[in-house]
């Protein structure tokens, strides 16, 4: 079932003595999502991430704007007429019921000619449980179950209605690291065999670009980007896009365009045609270093960190926003770790330039 | 080893040091007189001036049994407690899920319902003879209203038993109710609303919600306010004191405890043995009552 929403904004009013007008939590959405994908809404706690989900199950009404399921407007449909599973943050498994019953529980609201016999209940609920592998769990009580299952559970029970599209609340947040690795590639799998439309909600962009066929970049309630998770990282609109993605994260300088040159301090690193003289700031991604005797960008060395397949260089430069200039190469290259300085040759796919005033992405040649 | 148990005796010894005065206190007021009563109730014509008695045995509990006043004042309590116990649990429950649903006002409704609660017995018992008793001036405000409908005037404090019965129950319903009220929105509330959100999203119908979800998560203030409830009723005196006066055989509106106290202290009072009897009667019926309480609710009540 593809999902389009079409101006969509969500305003809460202001709260309190000092209410400030009100707060626009979701602005002027309008996008498409394809049948049978599955998409990461991405971005800051406080971006309106979660009330876009909360919109699509119905628990919030927007204050414009529509969204359908396919060709069907579901904007004035109450939340149980959408078709929605959804799992929540923090599970909401009914804690008085086995996860039996729990999986069981949307079936029993069905009415009229939906309405299954209890045997046909039961084979759903098994079948349910045994996609996201917990049948030898069912008589067990959500409490006596480890995070990692009792998650398994709400994606059964999101999943027992077959739902036009499933819905997931930060998914993996209350798990510990390594179960989070496994968890994610057991939503790819649920989500490939089941072939549902799946919207996720995260602020931990690894989680994102790692399992979704497509990532929304969301900051204050306006949507950054769109797209494929390697395109966005490979190509951002804006300085937002460009810090948000990777880790580690982008390395950012303030640079200067001037005369089809980019200098980082006094340093020209690149060519840069096609860009008017102007201040701007420029993002160089760890992988867009290259070391080099004569290289074009000076840094003071400050130690480097061996992880074995790569090296990661660590280094200062005045002109850089972050505390420490990260760049990740290659452990074949050797460093002369008692240097004081290492110079870098800049590989010109890795390295973006943006406004300084509005952040936006500029686009320059480096021929 | 040694070193351990002595730790542990040191500690163990700490917390009886704290708990002492607590238990000199219960000690003094509370087992020792329990112990003494259950003593009474076996010594036959104990007289409290000159501490003798004649013999021992069980003709006071005989008595007791066989008194009318006493059979009238079980009969009535029984019924306070059947009538009143379900009936302000649920309608406390009704109460507040409605004010757990509503934003505007929702203060302002919760102090109002919660008046009572701070409201003294004889007062109210006063507000409730300005609605039922009929004096040669009036005949009271409910017979007022139910002479607009074309029905006769009742008697309500001094008529028969029914009406007294029934301006008795109302009382006590009126009275304990806004205590039940309180628990139950702080249950309500802290029901975590995610609970609701997951139901709703899988379209669950609002009775069902009600009765599958909410109801289950608040089972232990359910149960604890039946318990107390029950326990509550059954020692039930002042209010039928607040409404009939305190000839309270006389009006065949006496309760157990009433009973008790008249026992002790009434018209023909002077008779600790009778009273002792009763006491233990009145303890063994709660006992058994609870008893069973817990026992349902073993099965019901889900503790997270």
């Amino acid at each position: 079932m593809k999902v389009v929403f079409e101006h969509l904004t969500k305003k809460f009013p202001g709260r309190g003595r000092k209410a400030r007008g009100e707060v626009i939590a979701v602005n002027d959405f309008s996008f498409e999502i394809p049948d049978g994908k599955l998409i990461g809404l991405l971005g800051p706690s406080g971006c309106g991430k979660s009330t876009t989900l909360n919109l699509l199950c119905g628990l919030l009404k927007p204050t414009s704007g529509r969204i359908f399921f396919g060709e069907d407007d579901v904007t004035e449909l109450p939340a149980e007429k959408r078709g929605v599973g959804m799992v929540f943050q923090n599970y909401a498994l009914y804690p008085h019921l086995t996860v039996r019953q729990n999986i069981i529980f949307p079936l029993q609201n069905l009415k009229g000619a939906d309405r299954l016999s209890k045997a046909q209940m039961a084979q759903k609920a098994y079948e349910a449980a045994k996609l996201v592998q917990i049948e030898e769990l069912m008589d067990r009580k959500p409490s006596e179950l480890s995070g990692g299952q009792q998650q398994r559970v709400a994606i059964a029970r999101a999943l027992v209605k077959m739902p036009r599209v499933l819905l997931m609340d930060e998914p993996l947040s209350n798990l510990d690291a390594r179960l989070r690795l496994q968890t994610r590639e057991e939503i790819r799998r649920i989500q490939r065999e089941t072939k549902i439309t799946t919207i996720f909600v995260t602020h931990d962009q690894e989680e994102a670009m790692s399992i979704s066929d497509m990532i929304v970049v969301m900051k204050d309630g306006v949507i950054q980007q769109i797209g494929k998770p390697q395109e966005v990282y490979d190509d951002p609109v804006n300085l937002f896009v460009a810090k948000f993605l990777g880790t580690p994260p982008i390395n950012v300088f303030d640079g200067e365009i001037r005369e089809g040159w980019l200098y980082i301090g006094a340093d020209a690193v690149l060519p840069a045609k096609g860009v008017s003289d102007q201040q701007v700031f420029v993002g160089i991604r760890p992988e867009g270093f290259i070391p080099k005797e004569q290289g074009a960008l000076a840094c003071r060395l400050r130690g480097v960190e061996v992880m074995g397949r790569d090296i990661s260089v660590v280094s200062a430069h005045e002109a850089c926003e972050n505390s420490a200039v990260r760049s990740i190469i290659s452990a074949e290259n050797r460093i002369d770790m008692e240097a004081e300085k290492i110079r870098f040759d800049l590989k010109p796919g890795k390295v973006f330039v943006f406004e300084k005033e509005t952040g936006k992405r500029l686009c320059f040649s480096a021929e | 080893m040694t070193k351990g148990k002595l730790k542990m005796d040191k500690k163990s010894m700490k917390g009886w040091l704290y708990l002492l005065p607590a238990i000199l206190f219960l000690g003094f007021f509370m087992v020792y007189p329990l112990i003494d009563v259950f003593i009474y109730s076996f010594e036959e014509g104990y007289n409290s001036a000159s501490q003798t008695y004649y013999g021992v045995g069980l003709y006071n509990y005989s008595y007791v049994l066989h008194d009318p006043y006493f059979l009238q004042a079980v009969k009535n309590t029984f019924i306070l407690v059947a009538v009143t116990v379900p009936v302000s649990t649920g309608l406390a429950l009704l109460i507040s899920v409605g004010l757990n649903s509503i934003r505007p006002l929702k203060e302002l409704y919760q102090t109002i319902y919660f008046l009572p609660y701070v409201t003294n017995t004889l007062a109210v018992g006063l507000v409730f003879m300005i609605l039922f008793k009929r004096t040669p001036y009036t005949d009271g405000f409910v017979n007022l209203m139910l002479h607009w409908f074309g029905a006769g005037p009742v008697d309500f404090i001094d008529g028969p038993y029914a009406a007294k019965m029934f301006v008795l129950c109302l009382y006590t319903v009126w009275v304990v109710m806004p205590f039940k009220i309180l628990i139950f929105t702080g249950a309500l509330a802290s029901v975590n609303q995610d609970y609701y959100n997951a139901a709703k999203v899988d379209g669950t119908s609002r009775f069902r919600i009600f009765m599958r979800i909410t109801l289950p998560m608040i089972s232990p203030t359910l149960f604890y306010l039946i318990i107390t409830g029950f326990i509550g009723a059954f020692k039930a005196y002042s209010d039928s004191v607040a409404l009939f006066g305190t000839d309270l055989n006389a009006a065949g509106m006496n309760t157990i405890v009433g009973y008790v106290y008249d026992m002790l202290y009434g018209n023909g009072g002077g008779y600790p043995s009778y009273a002792s009897a009763a006491a233990i009667i009145l303890f063994a019926i709660v006992l058994t009552i609870t008893c069973i309480n817990l026992l349902i609710s073993d099965k019901h009540v889900y503790y997270s």
